[in-house]
């Protein structure tokens, strides 16, 4: 398919599409004919054991991780070796770590007008400007001279969050964004992606706060040994697991 | 009241005789300690120079008004067999700052593209670099000096047969000769341009950082910069007439004359210098590089940055904190190195001032001292000058 026909069924066919996506580290078969559509707009969380492959699945939707067979198309973009689409792609998706990655050696406002000033090239004082417009909205206006070592993890996590939001992404990427930080931090992030959510944003999540995922996902994934088990709407998969393997892991996760 | 420890619960702690107390103890070492090296030193000093007097050496710096008497291979400044023992200082001095100062340019510029190169997705160049590091950092420095002496650069043809390219470069066992500018009138103002455009692009640079923080527009500043560099003093050049010309090494019975030429003794000396020391800031540099977490990499990707973006702007920052201090530790190493000069006879400050000088006079004392005080100065600034940068450089924690 070319590009063109792609971006324009994307309307009807979702924003992300995954279709049968394979990926090897080596000889480790760590994703297993992945199919996935997402809808602009569209809010899913992932969720599943250690080792499923769930962080490996967002990491190829911005070429952080090649896929080897399959395809993966992002808002009319195909996925290929091409830096040009690579570049593009990367525009339009943004993504929070769960260890932050801020650069420490830049003021928490230069961490958010770089990418805006060198890739989307934008004037400084606009960059500026928008950079203090999404501090604000994740409550840290104050911060924006401060270095990231001298932030706690929750804010650290927030500026990440803004830092994003400054390329105007469509789509936005958390690998487990809340597992590093201490628990009374969790929540502010969680509020701000809760409040990011309102906004329309297409989010995919990879967490196992079951609380965001009850509250804002459209869908829930649950994934083991590179293999999507169980897709379905947050109540049904928590009230009423289908599959085994996801019985298991729920009751594991919710026992305490 | 409060040194009554037992009674009543009082709000001070009890004190602890001032043998146990860490306070007073540590105060009682560092004088006892101050006292001994005092006396040590003190000793020394006496006895060396109650031994120099029965000896009837004397002691002082008159020697350095004394004419020398000896000629010195090379040199920077005008000296002759008539100057004093003062001049072959800053003869030898000269010396010994121009190897260390082109070995540490050299040998920066070296390390750098060897230690990226070590780090390189091309598999061959990778290896190149891999190999070349493991080799010549386990080959003892003055062995490499020898080599490049001996076996190289005495091995090549001699004068008669000099390799010579166009009759106006030659190379041969006396060195490495080529033709000499001689700067004609109004030459000074070709100088003047080099600064005028030395300045500009000063200000070029800090008016392109406006301008992108302004409009967003990215200028290129690296090409305006050579057009500058270059431009300007070749138009100064034209305009005055081309006042520069060349004064040809000129092939003789025995020798060649005129012209200007590198003595075979500072090629291998620097060359090995570079070299051996090039193979140690690689490792630095890869080092530094390797220690930027994967993770912010992948941040700048996901922003969209460019690979060569993220190099420049997320990965060399980072790594500069940790490559600058190990850096100074090789550029110490490189400038006392250049003491190896000595083994083959470049006229380095510990060859001349500190072997002949010393064999003349008799001063051991005095020339020893001043040598040690000059290793220790141009370490002393070498370290300073990496510091205050190392500073500029540090993150801010906490």
């Amino acid at each position: 398919m070319d590009e063109a026909a792609a971006s324009q069924d994307n309307g009807s066919d979702g924003i992300i599409r995954m279709i049968d996506v394979n990926k090897w580290f080596g000889e480790f078969h760590v994703l297993k004919n992945i199919n996935l559509n997402v809808g602009a707009g569209e809010r899913i969380v992932i969720c599943g054991p250690s080792g499923s492959g769930k962080s490996t699945v967002i990491r190829c939707i911005n070429r952080l991780e090649e896929h080897q067979r399959g395809r993966i198309i992002v808002d009319g973009v195909e996925l290929t070796n091409d830096l040009k689409h690579i570049e593009q792609i990367r525009r339009e998706v943004g993504m929070c770590f769960q260890h932050f990655n801020l650069f420490p050696h830049l003021t928490v406002l230069d961490n958010l007008c770089l990418a805006p000033q060198y890739v989307r090239k934008v004037p400084r004082a606009e960059a500026e400007e928008t950079a203090m417009m999404y501090l604000e909205r994740v409550q840290i206006p104050e911060q924006a001279d401060k270095f990231p070592g001298q932030l706690s993890g929750g804010q650290q996590q927030r500026v990440a969050i803004a830092r994003s939001l400054c390329m105007s992404p469509k789509i936005m990427l958390f690998d487990e964004p809340t597992s590093a930080l201490d628990p009374e931090m969790i929540k502010e992030v969680l509020d701000t992606m809760i409040e990011l959510a309102e906004t329309g944003m297409t989010m995919l999540v990879v967490t196992h706060e079951m609380g965001f995922a009850k509250t804002v996902a459209n869908r829930v994934i649950f994934m083991d040994g590179g293999e999507v088990i169980e897709v379905n709407e947050p109540n049904e998969f928590f009230d009423n697991p289908q599959h085994d393997r996801t019985q298991l892991f729920l009751s594991q996760i919710l026992a305490h | 009241m409060a040194d009554q420890p037992t009674s009543g619960g009082g709000s001070q702690p009890s004190k602890p005789p001032p043998w146990n107390d860490p306070a007073v103890r540590s105060i009682v070492f560092q004088v006892l300690a101050l006292v001994v090296l005092g006396w040590f030193f003190w000793t020394i000093l006496n006895n060396t120079l109650a031994n120099m007097e029965r000896r009837g050496i004397s002691t002082g710096f008159a020697f350095l008004d004394r004419a020398a008497g000896f000629g010195i291979l090379m040199s920077l400044i005008p000296y002759d067999e008539s100057n004093s023992y003062g001049r072959t200082f800053v003869v030898g001095l000269l010396n010994t700052v121009l190897v260390a100062f082109l070995g540490i340019i050299l040998a920066t510029v070296l390390g750098f593209v060897l230690g990226v190169a070590r780090l390189s997705n091309n598999w061959v160049i990778a290896k190149l670099a891999t190999v070349y590091v493991e080799v010549v950092r386990n080959i003892p420095l003055l062995l490499q000096i020898f080599f490049w002496y001996i076996a190289v650069l005495q091995a090549l043809p001699g004068i008669r047969q000099s390799i010579t390219v166009g009759d106006a470069f030659y190379l041969n066992n006396r060195g490495f000769f080529f033709p000499k500018p001689i700067f004609g009138d109004g030459f000074g103002l070709v100088w003047i341009a080099l600064i005028v455009a030395v300045a500009a692009i000063v200000c070029l640079r800090k008016w392109a950082r406006q301008r992108l923080d302004r409009t967003g527009q990215l200028f290129p500043v690296i090409y305006v910069s050579i057009g500058l560099i270059i431009g300007l003093p070749l138009l100064a050049f034209l305009a005055m007439g081309a006042p520069l010309s060349f004064e040809f090494a000129e092939l003789q019975r025995f020798r060649l004359a005129g012209g200007a030429s590198v003595i075979p003794e500072l090629m291998a000396l620097l060359w090995a210098l570079t070299m051996y020391t090039a193979a140690f800031i690689a490792e630095i540099v890869r080092a530094g590089i390797l220690a930027v977490s994967h993770g912010q990499t992948e941040a700048s990707r996901a922003l969209g940055l460019k690979n060569s973006q993220t190099l420049q702007l997320v990965v060399i920052p980072q790594a500069m904190r940790v490559i600058i201090p190990p850096l100074t530790s090789q550029y110490l190493n490189l400038t006392k190195n250049s003491s190896l000069a000595t083994a083959i006879g470049y006229p380095d400050l510990v060859a001349v001032f500190m072997g002949t000088t010393l064999n003349q006079t008799g001063q051991a004392v005095e020339i020893v001292a001043m040598t040690m005080a000059v290793y220790l100065t141009i370490s002393l600034l070498i370290s300073l000058v990496m510091n205050i940068y190392n500073r500029r450089m540090a993150l801010v924690e906490r």
